[in-house]
């Protein structure tokens, strides 16, 4: 053991910076969204005061894991799993039901979300148990369990009626991907999520059509092969499946307003002054930027409201109407960068633990940012999930801080696990 | 595990394409489609049009007779959405039932201009102050002042116009899309000729507006707003007083009173009866009269000094004897031989009973009919193989000089052309060339197919004080105190007559007053000069006229009477035009001739309605 240094040392510089770009960004957009005066007044009732305790708060518990010895992380994984599931069980029996969903706990005037402290635990779980030595991914009971562990919150928070944030844990797959698993996993759920659009577009009859008659395109190439007939059948057999529960997973399981942004999304359904109203100010906010902006402050759309839950799910709207496309190209780039820098960090790392953390972080942010931003220019369906650093509210920045300085904790600290190289 | 760090770059792949789609995106939401910068500026700008006060209208001698009244219309902002608005207590603020309420707002959605409609128009005084005061709970909603038209004198209605709301044709002819709908603009006389310097120009705030419709601070720090710049002056040549007074002698009488000023075209009256009251037409009282004054049989709306069309009968004499002399065919020593008028073959044209063989003088002032029957014959004399065209379009030719056969172009519009046939019209009737003057012998006499306006009439009596030219006639002489009216107004056009010929036919006209058919209508101390005609009406009694200028010396009123359906020249239109000449040259003194003021304002020569 080395006991050169605080862990500070090798501590990476540019996802650091980056980190700091983000936030700043985040925080001047929360100011503008909250209506900021042109001059600066620190006011802890507004919503870029409060912003203010949130980035402070991230930065005290982001700096204290510095403090702490990694194996910390390593020996109790499973214990930060079960407190976060905990957590998400006890905010189903004793959380406050606001928009719908039985999600927060309110403690004094703040509200905590448990959903967003799990993403936390079951990265760290996940890491804790790809990272043993003898596990593989490539092995189907594995595939299971891991599965297993991501499914338990995701479950839980769907029961608290925030399909939004459940769906972040299939991203990890992706992660379970670069570990081992077969494409073959994500081109089936790639094809899974096609084939679901479709149904809900065109009902399952007409996608039965559709899926036979390319069966049939591809029997007449290769019928010559051996056993052809028996997969086309059984993908026949299976997309008829699916066809049918999707929709009756969509009619049963999204509530109505969940079906109508998918619907809006998908441009199934013109609603301007009801759920497509976000969406449809949304745009005309950042469409209305154009390449320079309106300015910082300047922001019609922004100073008169016009985008519900700007400030939060909503945020990269005020970007894009006060620093236009420069902005967003900007604000884009530095995620890009960012999450680029990850999965060199992610790939430089000896243990596997640390690489199986580095990319479960890289999958969760990447996923916020895609559908976020793909939402504000009606990309992506309304899931109602943040922007990380920039979105405002406490849970999130607390969560996603710890995310990724516990990864630049791990990094900063890879030599001095020189000796507990597994592979 | 090489074939997993080939995943790592799969990874890597995704980030970089995942952010290209969304900077795509973006790009064309941002950059290359502009709708959404248009629909923002819908939603959260709103504007708010400050109206200019309208240009005030005075008469020759300053005194104010078009001035300015507000006009208060309730505004309302789109988008509006009812979802959380107050509607019973938008209804009971306005007085409104629900329904009133949905089909004013319906109305107004179909009429929305830049975001904005009239939501109720013109409100009245005790509603408007109500609405004020009550109107801030309602964000969407705000009240925009127009300037109404007031009239203190109860004159000159045809020559002002009117101003009301612009229709949907006037608002498509507009090229610079000046007006919004519900705006108001002028639609006859000086308010709509002089539309441009009389409206101003309007003034617009931007405001930026919340999604509650709420005002949240200026559009841009204000620097787009702009100030209402208050509409110009105009000085109308008009004499309000000689107008009134002109309309007061023409009560229960159908006609027109025409004055100019001989020196420069001014018009000094005109006067078209039956007239009605300006104020009926302001924005307040519109539509409440107007279909009973555009149903009225007596056509009060019809400006007859401009459009009615008469043959110009004895008067035309005036121009036959000028024409003639510039000739050289007649000399004021050339008689001729009436004996109860003109003989040629089985044509006969009557004339009554005065001295058989009258010179030039003598006929003008007898107004003998045969006289110009030869004088028109020697006119039209084809000598050296001259086709009858040739020579018809000589004296044509005149007749043109003189403004007659089309529009003088004066700024008051409705102005009709009266009638001055060209040679190709004779040769359509009779055959090309296949005519003489004995087929058009009653245009000699002012009858036949000639028509004159009660304008052009004037502007000939205007030419004969003038002994030559004439300015054309307007009514309008500056605008905001300085020279700024059309050029055309400004231009002096020639008969290309002379003096000398002229003073001939001055003097006879002087002398139609002191011992002719004007004789009953003499001004003491005033010099007129003046011609009588009466015109025959097929269609029922004979049209009296009058032309007349004075003083002979230095002539400062030129005028033309035309009173319908009343007989000789005389008796109606005389004593009209001698009052009137009176008045304007002595205004400060009380008439001479009260009987004959009595006699000229209880006259009821209205047509008796038979129906």
């Amino acid at each position: 053991m080395n006991e050169r240094d605080n862990g500070t040392t090798y501590l990476d510089g540019w996802s650091l910076m980056i980190y700091l770009c983000l936030v700043l960004l985040g925080w001047l957009s929360i100011y503008s969204a909250s209506h900021g005066g042109d001059t600066f007044e620190l006011d802890f009732s507004t919503n870029y005061g409060k912003q203010i305790i949130w980035i402070g708060i991230s930065l005290l518990l982001g700096g204290m894991i510095f403090l702490i010895d990694t194996r910390f992380f390593d020996v109790f994984a499973y214990a930060f799993y079960a407190l976060t599931i905990a957590l998400l069980l006890l905010v189903l029996a004793f959380g406050s039901e606001i928009n719908g969903a039985r999600a927060w706990f309110e403690i004094g005037g703040f509200r905590l979300q448990p959903a967003e402290f799990a993403k936390f635990g079951t990265a760290l779980a996940l890491a804790k148990y790809l990272g043993d030595i003898d596990s593989n991914i490539r092995e189907f009971r594995q595939q299971v369990v891991a599965f297993i562990l991501l499914g338990i919150p995701a479950v839980l928070i769907v029961v608290q009626g925030d399909a939004g944030s459940a769906l972040v844990y299939a991203s990890l797959t992706l992660m379970f991907y670069r570990e081992g698993m077969s494409g073959l996993f994500l081109i089936l759920g790639i094809g899974f999520i096609i084939l679901f659009i479709l149904t809900i577009a065109y009902g399952t009859q007409s996608v039965m059509i559709g899926v036979l008659v390319v069966c049939l395109i591809i029997l007449a190439f290769t019928y010559t092969r051996k056993g052809i007939i028996r997969y086309l059948v059984g993908a026949l057999v299976v997309c008829f499946a699916l066809s049918v529960s999707v929709q009756a997973a969509f009619e049963k399981v999204l509530k109505p307003h969940q079906q109508i942004r998918l619907e809006v999304m998908l441009g199934l359904k013109e609603d301007p002054q009801g759920v497509g109203y976000n969406v449809t100010q949304s745009k005309i906010a950042i469409g209305s930027g154009g390449f320079f902006g309106k300015g910082f402050l300047n922001g019609t759309q922004t100073k008169g409201d016009f985008v519900p839950e700007q400030h939060t799910d909503f945020i990269f709207s005020t970007v894009g109407e006060e620093f236009g496309w420069v902005g967003s190209f900007v604000v884009i780039v530095l995620f890009a960068s960012l999450f680029l820098r990850i999965s060199f960090l992610a790939e430089r790392q000896r243990s596997k633990f640390n690489r199986v953390y580095a990319y479960s972080v890289l999958c969760i942010l990447l996923f916020h940012f895609a559908i976020n931003i793909g939402m504000t220019v009606n990309i992506a369906p309304v899931i109602g999930i943040p922007l990380p650093f920039f979105s405002y509210g406490g849970s999130s920045m607390i969560s996603f801080t710890l995310l990724l300085f516990l990864l630049l904790r791990l990094d900063a600290n890879r030599f001095n696990e020189l000796d507990s190289v597994h592979t | 595990m090489s074939s997993n760090s080939n995943k790592g770059i799969v990874i890597r792949a995704s980030i970089v394409i995942i952010s290209l789609i969304l900077l795509v995106k973006l790009f064309f939401l941002q950059v290359v489609n502009d709708k959404y910068a248009e629909e923002a500026r819908r939603i959260s700008r709103r504007i708010v049009t400050l109206y200019p006060d309208r240009g005030l209208i005075e008469d020759r001698n300053g005194k104010i007779i078009v001035f300015n009244d507000a006009a208060f219309d309730l505004m309302i902002n789109f988008p509006f959405r009812t979802k959380n608005f107050d509607v019973q207590g938008f209804c009971a603020l306005t007085e409104l039932s629900r329904e009133e309420f949905e089909a004013k707002l319906a109305e107004a959605r179909a009429n929305t201009y830049r975001g904005r409609a009239i939501f109720m128009k013109n409100l009245e005084p005790r509603l408007f102050a109500r609405i004020q005061e009550g109107l801030h709970e309602f964000s969407h909603f705000n009240i925009e002042t127009r300037t109404d038209r007031r009239y203190d004198y109860n004159a000159g209605g045809h020559v002002l116009g009117y101003v009301a709301e612009i229709s949907r044709s006037e608002l498509e002819k507009t090229e610079d899309g000046y007006y919004d709908i519900g705006e108001y603009v002028g639609k006859s006389g000086i308010e709509q000729f002089y539309e441009e310097p009389l409206r101003g120009v309007k003034g617009f705030e931007y405001h930026t507006v919340d999604h509650l419709g709420r005002i949240v601070d200026d559009y841009k720090d204000g620097v787009e707003n702009t100030k209402a710049v208050n509409g110009k002056r105009l000085t109308s040549s008009l004499d309000i007083e000689l107008q009134r007074y002109g309309e007061e002698l023409m009560q229960n009488k159908i006609g027109s009173i025409v004055a100019i000023e001989p020196s420069s075209g001014e018009i000094l009256a005109m006067v078209s009866s039956p007239a009605y009251d300006p104020n009926m037409f302001s924005i307040k009282n519109l539509g409440k009269y107007y279909r009973e004054l555009a149903r009225d049989k007596s056509k009060p709306l019809l400006n007859r000094a401009v459009a009615a069309q008469y043959p110009p009968g004895s008067v035309f004499k005036l121009i036959m004897a000028l024409i003639g002399l510039e000739e050289g065919v007649i000399t004021t020593s050339t008689q001729f031989s009436c004996s109860n008028g003109f003989r040629v073959g089985s044509l006969h044209v009557g004339c009554h009973a005065h001295a058989p063989r009258p010179d030039l003088k003598y006929s003008l002032i007898t107004s003998c009919n045969a006289y110009y029957c030869n004088t028109l014959r020697e006119i039209l004399h084809q000598g050296n193989g001259e086709t009858i065209e040739e020579s018809y379009n000589n004296w044509r030719n005149y007749l043109l000089r003189f403004g007659l056969g089309s529009t003088l172009g004066l700024d008051v519009n409705q102005e009709k052309g009266g009638n001055v046939p060209s040679a190709e019209y004779y040769h359509r009737i009779h055959g090309h060339n296949r005519w003489n003057y004995l087929r058009i012998i009653s245009l000699s006499i002012g009858q036949g197919e000639l028509l004159f306006t009660p304008l052009q009439m004037a502007n000939v009596a205007a030419i004969i004080a003038n002994k030559g030219y004439y300015y054309v006639p307007h009514v309008v002489k500056a605008i905001d105190g300085k020279p700024g009216i059309p050029e055309r107004f400004l231009e002096r056009r020639e008969t290309g007559i002379s003096d000398y010929n002229f003073n001939i036919v001055r003097d006879a006209m002087r002398e139609v007053y002191e011992r002719g058919t004007a004789a009953g209508s003499q001004i003491k101390g005033i010099t007129s000069c003046g011609k009588t005609g009466t015109v025959q009406n097929p269609h029922g009694e004979n049209h009296s006229m009058f032309i007349a200028f004075a003083p002979k010396e230095e002539p400062k009123i030129a005028i033309a009477v035309v009173v319908e359906n009343s007989g000789y020249g005389s008796t109606w239109a005389a004593p009209i035009a001698s009052l009137m000449m009176e008045k304007y040259l002595m205004p400060d003194s009380t008439t001479q001739r009260p009987d004959l003021y009595e006699r000229m304002i209880k006259g009821n020569l209205m047509p008796v309605d038979n129906e």
